[in-house]
């Protein structure tokens, strides 16, 4: 971030915005979760809607918007490459399953 | 800590372009990434798995008793403290640190009122009701997936305690390391907050 901060009082208005905005994302996503939008879409609309709020927390409390420094991008696309490959095993995975999870039991 | 034994604490490394605490914290979160990424993973594993009837069936909101309002206002109660977070080291950026302190110490106590509500509202009347992490694969997930953060949400309190108490001191010593420390901390405050965006929907609303 370096001295590019000078002036971060006028910080203030944007994260009093991506507060009232991470709110009403909130309000959103328990009003959308009282709907029936058939299939997977309830946890499709929901995980997009999460997936917009992180991206404003990530953004601007976590400075992203501001960060030129290639390393904290290049550790975050591992970091998101390492999701995809996680979020991807149970799908490539099905039909293969260990028994307790068709139980539901641990014991 | 005599000078010079770590370098680039404050001016950007010329090799990353960051004081080397920020990209140890990033390199922190990266590993959190990966924490909480297996256990979701998990998550989407045992849920797609999960029969359509029967007594493995996903359990249903009704069956979970999970309720939406309290999670909804912790998330509430945990964004809040984002801001007030971020707000502590704006203050310090402009060298006015009792007003830091204040929103560092206003941090604390949403993050306190966060475990609280969890334990007192949620916990409890789920153990009393013998819903436990061996009931289900749902529940197995929640108290893992729920704990883990809510531990996460603990350090916080206690970093952020330590830098309002035996760590304040650092401020009158080196102000630009103590604000860098709480940007740090803020780091990972943020993260917290960014894992619960997610726990809240998996868990509270998708049954």
């Amino acid at each position: 971030m370096g001295g590019a901060h000078a002036d971060v009082s006028g910080h203030v208005k944007m994260y009093i915005a991506v507060f009232a905005a991470l709110a009403i994302g909130t309000i959103v996503t328990v009003l959308a979760s009282t709907v029936d939008l058939g299939g997977h879409w309830n946890v499709a609309v929901a995980m997009a809607i999460a997936a917009v709020k992180a991206s404003l927390v990530a953004a601007i409390f976590m400075h992203l918007k501001w960060e030129s420094a290639s390393v904290i991008w290049i550790t975050l696309l591992f970091c998101a490459i390492f999701l995809v490959v996680l979020m991807a095993l149970p799908v490539l995975t099905s039909g293969d399953r260990p028994p307790m999870v068709q139980i539901g039991s641990w014991g | 800590m005599s000078a010079g034994t770590l370098p680039y604490k404050v001016e950007p490394h010329p090799v990353t372009g960051v004081y080397s605490g920020k990209l140890g914290t990033w390199l922190f979160l990266a590993s959190e990434v990966m924490l909480f990424g297996g256990l979701l993973s998990a998550y989407v594993f045992l849920r797609v798995g999960a029969p359509e009837a029967g007594p493995a069936a996903w359990p249903t909101h009704e069956q979970t008793e999970l309720s939406w309002k309290i999670g909804g206002i912790n998330t509430l109660v945990l964004i809040l403290s984002s801001v007030t977070m971020v707000m502590a080291w704006v203050a310090l950026k402009m060298n006015d640190v009792a007003k830091g302190k204040m929103y560092l110490a206003v941090t604390a106590a949403l993050a306190m009122t966060f475990i609280v509500v969890k334990l007192a509202l949620e916990y409890h009347p789920k153990f009393k009701h013998h819903h436990v992490p061996s009931t289900n694969n749902f529940f197995a997930l929640y108290f893992t997936l729920t704990g883990l953060h809510a531990l996460h949400v603990l350090g916080g309190v206690v970093v952020i305690l330590y830098f309002l108490l035996p760590g304040a001191g650092l401020w009158k010593t080196n102000p630009t390391y103590y604000t860098n420390r709480i940007e740090c901390t803020g780091l990972y405050w943020h993260f917290v907050d960014l894992v619960w965006i997610f726990l809240f929907p998996i868990l509270y609303l998708m049954n």
